[in-house]
């Protein structure tokens, strides 16, 4: 009995570890090689922090970087106020013409990425639209829009309808209405369809490729262009910043969390 | 609490439109000042951790603003050139695509009057293959593709490309990603020219590399670098400035040429069709080719210098390497891609896809994957109609 059970706990706390152990290793060793004094990411050659001070001394990568964060937040801004409103109106919608708005909505989803990348490029040449930041940003906003209006859907669900119509009975006009009663209830989904779009748009390398002009350049496009020779470990350090800034605010949000509900708690 | 929250949002959101907006004007700011766009390959230029931080400086010099985007490869150029409606104003592709956007009109030619460092280029790099009439290239780099081995482990002499397809090295081996390189050492091996248009050659070179596919670890590009620095491959063919940089890391590691001859290539600076600033073009290729700057690019790439006067600046231990500059011998005994007709090369692309997925049986893996999909989705589809119906 004490062995099957010793055995249960080995074998479920190893099975946990082995897939930590899977997610998180990559990172780790990409983190190690950042200090690593040579540019191999195979040999270590001794501890330094050579390649952070570079990386801050390296416009290209940073401008890169700056051109990402900047598309990712207006980007997700904009498609957070269409996605907003394109939700509010699909869920006042009747039945059938909102399940072909629904399904119109999830088909840039499961379209695969580069077919959405290269009909773009296709367009923009047709419209001669010459490729730089507006086409980036026409195209992060459309492919992030579904998003926000997939995570607003169920908060709308949420809502009371009764509190709208009470809202314009007791004087507010519609604007208002919405903006102090819908607004402050669907929030929460607005807010993590943003965070979802802001997180697309980051990662996004497919859609970028194709869009992508001689103006600017994202992160993820200039570290591919860097195959042929080595990917420098600037890079490792980068991403290591990153890893590490993404940690920190996953932990304060945590704790936050953590002190509210106590809080609550203790005053129920 | 709720107010709380919805004053944080506000605050939130303030500077966010605050960061747009800014990030918008700070971009659009330099509107009506001089540019040129570069388009460049990845790590190919020498930047802050470089002699000479080029661009800043060419910036700094002449009060022209560069824009600096990069790509990975050949194809990748030739793509946005083609289908994108980019405007670039500095390209750098090698050899054969050279020759081949010289052949479809995509290239401008190049105002000399303005390049008066072109005088630095070496005499055997003007007018080359792929340009003959040297209108539309200044060339920026060359090189040569050599093998690399691991001297621990590999006993035999090195110095003919039979050494990638040694059975005593089978999992050791290494070769390239890419179907024109592979091809390439292929035709060598067996003799022949790396610009065939003899299909049978190419048949027989197809041969050889299926017959090599068992002994290799895998087909790689930059992967090459960690696999050869960390000892996991012991042979791999790449390009001889990278061989340094593998050498540097790793001082087990050497270079040697194969007796058959070997590709040599060189990467030349265009203008592309349609450029819309043109003279700034001129002048930054100009300032390229200034000795100074084009001994920083060489030695920051590691790559070859065409150019003379970048030549006599470079350390003497890099001129007299014996794998980055090679004597005349070996020189003459290597060959320059050069753009095959279209149908050659989508014959090179089959054959090249029949080697890759040749053994992996993958032409029925999609069809099969596909069935069993459709069967699964009727066994659900059985299943919850058989337990609804007791329900009625």
């Amino acid at each position: 009995m004490n062995v099957q059970k010793l055995l249960k706990k080995i074998f479920s706390s190893g099975y946990t570890g082995f897939i930590f152990l899977f997610l998180y290793a990559p990172i780790f060793i990409l983190i190690i090689f950042s200090f690593n004094a040579s540019k191999s990411k195979s040999v270590w050659a001794g501890f330094t922090l050579e390649w952070y001070g570079r990386l801050f001394q390296n416009e290209f990568i940073i401008s890169a970087f700056r051109n990402t964060i900047i598309l990712a937040l207006v980007s997700s801004v904009l498609a957070a106020i269409l996605g907003t409103a394109a939700a509010i109106g699909i869920y006042s919608l009747k039945k059938r013409p909102k399940a072909v708005m629904m399904n119109l909505t999830y088909l840039p989803i499961l379209n695969p990425e580069i077919i959405t990348g290269v009909s773009f490029m296709l367009l923009f040449a047709f419209i001669k639209l010459s490729p730089g930041f507006l086409t980036l940003l026409i195209a992060h906003i459309s492919f992030s829009t579904p998003y926000v209006i997939l995570n607003l859907m169920p908060k709308l669900r949420q809502l009371d309808r009764y509190q709208y119509e009470a809202a314009l009975d007791l004087g507010c006009n519609p604007f208002q209405a919405f903006r102090k009663v819908i607004f402050p209830e669907i929030f929460p989904g607005i807010l993590s369809g943003f965070l979802m779009a802001f997180t697309y748009s980051i990662d996004d390398f497919v859609i970028s490729y194709f869009v992508t002009g001689p103006e600017m350049q994202t992160l993820p496009i200039a570290i591919y262009s860097m195959i042929r020779k080595q990917i420098s470990p600037e890079i490792n350090a980068l991403s290591a910043i990153m890893f590490t800034v993404v940690l920190v605010m996953l932990i304060l949000v945590n704790i936050k969390d953590i002190r509210e509900t106590k809080k609550r708690e203790i005053k129920y | 609490m709720k107010k709380k929250r919805i004053i944080s949002a506000k605050i939130v959101s303030a500077v966010i439109l605050i960061a747009v907006v800014s990030g918008i004007i700070s971009g659009c700011a330099g509107e009506n000042r001089q540019v040129v766009n570069v388009f460049n390959w990845g790590e190919y230029i020498s930047d802050s951790s470089g002699v000479i931080n080029v661009i800043r400086e060419f910036e700094a010099e002449t009060g022209i603003k560069v824009n600096y985007t990069t790509y990975a490869t050949n194809e990748e150029l030739y793509s946005k050139l083609k289908s994108s409606g980019a405007n670039y104003d500095v390209i750098i592709p090698s050899d054969y695509m050279i020759g081949r956007l010289i052949r479809e009109d995509m290239l401008e030619k190049i105002n000399f009057g303005n390049i008066p460092n072109f005088e630095y280029i070496m005499e055997e790099y003007k007018n080359l293959e792929f340009d003959p009439s040297g209108e539309y290239s200044v060339p920026y780099t060359w090189g040569t593709v050599v093998l690399i081995y691991n001297t621990e482990y590999i006993t035999k002499p090195v110095d003919s490309w039979d050494i990638l397809w040694d059975e005593d090295y089978k999992g050791k081996i290494i070769m390239f990603h890419n179907s024109r390189d592979a091809f390439g050492i292929a035709l060598k091996k067996l003799g022949y020219s790396l610009n065939t248009t003899n299909i049978s050659e190419l048949e027989q070179a197809k041969e050889e590399l299926l017959r090599q596919k068992d002994l290799l670890q895998g087909y790689y590009m930059d992967e090459i670098f960690n696999k050869m620095g960390g000892e996991e491959a012991w042979l791999a063919p790449y390009y001889a400035g990278d061989a340094l940089t593998m050498i540097e890391d790793n001082p087990n590691l050497a270079a040697a040429y194969p007796k058959e001859g070997t590709n040599r290539f060189v990467d030349s600076m265009c203008i592309p069709k349609g450029a819309k600033n043109k003279e700034n073009a001129e002048i930054f290729i100009n300032f390229m080719s200034r000795p100074d700057i084009a001994a920083a690019n060489s030695e920051y790439i590691g790559y070859s210098t065409p150019n003379s006067g970048a030549y006599e600046l470079l350390d003497e231990e890099i001129t007299s390497n014996e794998t980055a500059y090679p004597d005349e011998e070996i020189l003459a005994n290597t060959e320059m891609f050069l753009n095959l007709p279209e149908d050659i090369n989508i014959k090179i692309d089959e054959l090249w896809t029949d080697i890759r997925g040749a053994s992996s049986g993958s032409i029925f893996l999609f069809p099969v994957i596909t069935g069993i999909l459709v069967i699964a989705c009727v066994i659900i589809i059985f299943i919850k109609k058989k337990k609804k119906t007791p329900q009625y």
